[in-house]
């Protein structure tokens, strides 16, 4: 049998994290009564118009730069027309034409075989991406056979990240997705929370042989997080595998996934394929933005975007803050992915790295192994940690100083973890942990403990 | 050249206009026959101009709460609400295909 060649695209929906709307001035909140953070404009009524939100472009321009892309000085805003009940309008606003970035790139680690001590880098390369208004939500109900629509998220700013096919399974798309994540919460442009609807993924999956060329590709929508998302992939790539054997042909389709059946289901729609009429947006002129060179003289600083300032103030992304843990600390690079998986656990360890006299290569696993595994145990992020950096910085201190052995110190983390205020020492004391170096004491118990074997 | 049946059908489909009646496809017609005098024109190496705006300059907003909370004002215009939910039909309602619906255009 000839082998078959997986191939992944993604388009990834973030929702950016702003105040107000990508063209109006209604709250962007999740969870509020419906319909209440509904503007005149989301709501499609004649006589309005859309106001672009600047922050919503410093945020697109914010990811462009941190995902190496090219950003279009000059980006148009473009309607895409389709009927359907959470849509007011008819039509959304998007950018096809030209978007603000495009022609970027995105690298992501993986391990080999699950093992965390052998690690790969891949890239992925970004199309573009593209400023658009999120669409309303509607709820189905079908016991009366009616469809219930809350626009409260109509109208919100999303970022529409593209790509390239260039991913073979579910592990690098997952590898993927939650780096994006990482970048998107490190910036800022969006919280990227993917059970919030804040980061939607819709993955492409075609197979053909090598050497043939590319097959019919479906799309897979409704995946909700990033665990569900390599299922789904790897199901649907399986599934065209067995589809393509057997004979059959695979239809260019869009296909649902199932996370409680964990399979894909045929979305075919009715009415046959969509053709959504792109035209330019007629109420607004193309977006300009502007660099340290091309900065106008003249102009409301409120109203120029300057590329190149925007660029300075970058923070710091995932992939360099790795490296600076592992320079700076000497942990192994595998060390650094964890610590920047879970939010706020690589503050915690400097935080202990700076109030103890341990070295970090020995904190880090007190981090990794014994306070990390404790959080998991308990379901608690390291927000919610009983045990604070001072307290384990304390803790790792006393281990350092020779006045407590390891197999102690765990004993003492495991009061610790009772939340009970009780400082390192305290409990040391209380439960008589200290390492005894006193000769003639250990000679004492030494004794006794050969007396008491005797007598019995 | 006349615009044929299917083009006015997937028109109605997409757009849901009416045509009505063979005025409606006349005036669709002359609109065409008036655009294709562009080809008239050579634009070879000419950029699209797609809005009179495009020297004007796109306005950017601050990103402040000014407007919503106006929930009773908008469910106003609604036919059907429950709670302060729009009501819709379960999904949409294409237009019947050609054959099947009353409408002036012939089939083929």
């Amino acid at each position: 049998l000839a082998p078959w060649v997986p191939v992944v695209g993604l388009e990834i929906h973030a929702q950016i994290s702003s105040n107000s709307k990508l063209f109006s001035g209604s709250q962007v909140q999740f969870a509020a009564p419906p319909n209440s953070l509904v503007s005149f404009f989301d709501a499609s009524l004649p006589g309005t118009l859309p106001v672009l939100n600047r922050r919503c472009v410093e945020a697109a321009v914010m990811t462009g730069l941190a995902l190496n892309c090219s950003i279009n000085k000059k980006s148009l805003f473009d309607r895409k027309h389709y009927f359907y009940a959470d849509l007011p309008a008819g039509y959304q606003i998007t950018q096809q034409r030209v978007p603000i970035a495009v022609n970027g790139s995105l690298s992501y680690s993986l391990c080999i075989d699950n093992k965390m001590s052998q690690m790969v880098t891949k890239t992925v390369r970004i199309k573009q991406i593209q400023l658009e208004q999120d669409s309303g939500k509607s709820l189905h109900d079908d016991t009366r056979n009616q469809t219930l629509v809350d626009l409260n998220r109509a109208g919100v700013g999303l970022m529409e990240v593209v790509m390239e096919p260039d991913m073979c399974c579910g592990e690098e798309a997952a590898a993927a997705v939650r780096e994006l994540q990482l970048i998107l919460q490190t910036l800022g442009s969006s919280q990227a929370v993917m059970a919030e609807g804040q980061l939607r993924v819709d993955a492409n999956v075609s197979v053909h042989h090598p050497g043939e060329p590319y097959g019919v590709r479906t799309e897979v929508k409704n995946i909700n997080s990033i665990r569900f998302l390599a299922k789904a992939i790897d199901y649907e790539i399986q599934r065209q595998i067995e589809e393509l054997e057997n004979g059959g042909t695979i239809l260019n389709e869009t296909r649902a996934f199932d996370s409680k059946l964990g399979c894909t289901i045929s979305m075919r729609d009715k009415e046959g394929k969509q053709d959504y009429r792109f035209m330019p947006e007629p109420n607004l002129p193309p977006l300009i933005l502007y660099d340290a060179k091309s900065l106008p003289a003249n102009m409301n600083h409120q109203q120029v975007i300057n590329i190149d300032w925007i660029h300075e103030r970058l923070p710091d992304l995932p992939s360099v803050k790795r490296e600076k843990l592992v320079e700076q600390y000497g942990v192994l690079p595998e060390h650094s992915f964890t610590l920047l998986n879970e939010d706020g656990l690589a503050e915690f360890f400097e935080n202990v790295v700076k109030q103890t006299q341990m070295k970090p290569k020995k904190v880090i696993g007190w981090i990794l192994q014994d306070l990390l595994s404790y959080l998991k145990q308990h379901s608690l992020t390291v927000k919610e940690s009983p045990v604070s950096p001072s307290l384990l910085a304390d803790l790792l201190n006393l281990l350092e100083k020779k006045e407590i052995s390891s197999t102690a110190a765990k004993q003492v983390l495991a009061e610790l973890w009772k939340g009970e205020g009780k400082t390192p020492l305290e409990i040391v004391k209380e439960q008589k942990l200290q390492l005894l170096e006193d000769q003639k004491e250990l000679e004492q118990i030494c004794q006794a403990v050969i007396d008491r074997q005797e007598n019995e | 050249q006349n615009v044929s049946v299917e083009v006015l059908d997937h028109l109605e489909h997409l757009a849901l206009v009416d045509f009505r009646d063979a005025e409606g496809v006349e005036r669709l017609q002359k609109a065409i026959q008036f655009a294709d005098q562009l080809h008239e024109v050579n634009t070879d190496g000419v950029e699209p101009m797609d809005s009179v705006l495009e020297d004007r300059c796109l306005y950017l907003r601050e990103d402040d709460v000014t407007e919503g909370n106006c929930t009773k004002e908008l469910l106003e215009n609604a036919k059907e609400k429950v709670e302060e939910y729009f009501v819709a039909p379960p999904g949409n309602i294409p237009l019947p295909k050609l054959g099947e619906r009353e409408t002036f255009l012939q089939g083929s």
